[in-house]
């Protein structure tokens, strides 16, 4: 199995070592021309604004909406579920992908300066994850739009930080950043 | 996530409009980029609060601001006007003769400036979150960029195979606890990360300090003392993201008009890189 993954820029090579340690081969995906033989892809946290415009530069929007259209399995972290949503709310929103009914609040928790670190509360037992910290770093807050489109997964003060909809995940935390790989082997198991 | 990409320096909020559009990760809010610090002279302090407050109102990227080395209040200011990112630097003049900020009093995250590894050390051990290879700014001249970072490189090498006793004198020799030394040495890097600054003034100078494995790259006047500050805003942030692949490099390096007008190390009055302690 190859897992892409977005490397504008933001948590890349932290994605790259989880996966490799778990066994999975791993591609950075620039051009849209690396989209190619790839069964899963990460949109790693970074700079939503910054990603969104280089994504439009190197044309890679159109190719990875269709791809997502047809089913390819994308896991977006903190920037990368601002740009999965819908709907983006907060300081002058980017444009994204618009795939999954996700409203998202940028910077939810505040500027860089209210960055944190909670245990999650998980919601549904087919997540098997028990005591994960989840590290929040100028994290967005993600509602459902469409409820019964949307599975939410995990919850901080009864907030969703871990939403699901078919082939499209999202968390408002950076599990890349933590010894835990339980929630990239949830991923994996989307890809398989 | 602040890593790889390009942090650029602005001094209003049109500058940070612009660099935002271009694809900055982040802007840092000054008065005066560095070449013109250089050219007036002077002490050079914090920024107005409420030109940064105009910078943090305009763009919706991460927003930094410098300190002068050791001046603590300027840092409660700027932590309390809400910055993403207080970057204490040599740039300004510095405040301190003896000692740089205990970051650790702080929740903002702070950069520093390092020249080699026991410098970057020290910083981390202060609790800066991530370091800023010094170079030589305002000179348009990557030399001192590139020195400094290989510096730090081949300290790091050299520790691989160092023995247990010569690492508590080195340790003792940078003034840093034993185990941060050790830490590195185990993952062969720097604990925190690094971003090229100092000189930085075409796409090929930020592709070669990411080629050299840098996270990412500061442009200060690189940008906004060209001729064309859109376009040269534009190809560093291309050049930076697509660092190792020339015939990328090529298209972005074409038409973008003069860089800033650059400088022969050799010939400065001072010399920023060596202020801190």
């Amino acid at each position: 199995m190859t897992i892409g993954i977005l490397a504008i820029q933001g948590s890349v090579i932290e994605h790259k070592h989880m996966l490799q340690q778990l066994n999975v081969k791993v591609k950075d995906v620039r051009l849209p021309s690396n989209l190619e033989g790839i069964d899963g892809l990460i949109i790693p946290g970074g700079e939503s604004t910054t990603m969104s415009k280089l994504m439009k530069r190197y044309k890679l929007s159109d190719e990875l909406k269709r791809l997502i259209q047809n089913g390819l399995p994308v896991w977006g972290t903190c920037a990368g579920a601002i740009l999965l949503a819908k709907k983006v709310t907060g300081q002058n929103p980017p444009p994204t992908l618009e795939m999954m009914d996700i409203e998202v609040k940028r910077n939810g928790y505040g500027r860089q300066l209210y960055s944190f670190e909670k245990e999650l509360r998980i919601k549904n037992e087919e997540l098997k994850i028990e005591n994960f910290n989840g590290m929040f770093i100028r994290a967005p807050k993600i509602k459902p739009l469409a409820e019964e489109n949307v599975t939410v997964l995990a919850e901080i003060d009864s907030e969703p930080v871990m939403l699901k909809q078919n082939n499209m995940l999202v968390t408002s935390f950076h599990p890349e950043l933590t010894d835990e790989p339980s929630v990239h082997q949830y991923f994996i198991d989307m890809c398989n | 996530m602040l890593k790889g990409g390009v942090i650029m320096d602005v001094v209003n909020a049109e500058q940070a409009k612009i660099a935002e559009d271009a694809g900055a990760v982040a802007v840092m809010a000054l008065e005066r980029v560095p070449s013109d610090i250089r050219k007036m002279g002077g002490v050079a302090r914090m920024t107005d609060p409420k030109l940064i407050k105009e910078i943090m109102d305009a763009v919706s990227i991460p927003v930094m601001a410098k300190v002068r080395i050791g001046h603590f209040v300027e840092a409660q200011i700027l932590e309390s006007l809400g910055v993403d990112y207080i970057d204490e630097s040599e740039v300004l003049t510095p405040a301190d003769p003896f000692e740089h900020v205990d970051k650790s009093d702080f929740k903002v995250p702070f950069v520093c400036g390092a020249t080699n590894l026991g410098e970057a050390l020290r910083r981390i051990n202060e609790g800066a979150c991530m370091i800023r290879t010094k170079g030589e700014a305002g000179t348009g001249n990557v030399v001192e960029a590139v020195r400094h970072w290989k510096s730090i490189l081949s300290e790091i090498q050299k520790l691989r195979s160092m023995k247990d006793e010569l690492m508590t004198s080195l340790a003792d020799e940078m003034r840093v606890p034993v185990t941060l030394l050790e830490e590195v040495k185990a993952i062969n890097r720097l604990p925190v990360v690094n971003f090229a600054a100092g000189g930085i003034a075409t796409p090929a100078d930020a592709a070669m300090m990411m080629q050299l494995g840098c996270d990412g790259v500061f442009v200060g006047s690189g940008i906004f003392k060209s001729e064309n500050p859109k376009a040269m805003a534009k190809a560093i942030v291309n050049a930076t993201m697509n660092y190792n692949k020339p015939e990328i490099l090529v298209t972005v390096s074409e038409n973008l008009g003069a860089t800033m007008e650059s400088l022969e190390i050799e010939i400065l009055d001072v010399k920023l890189a060596e202020r801190g302690w």
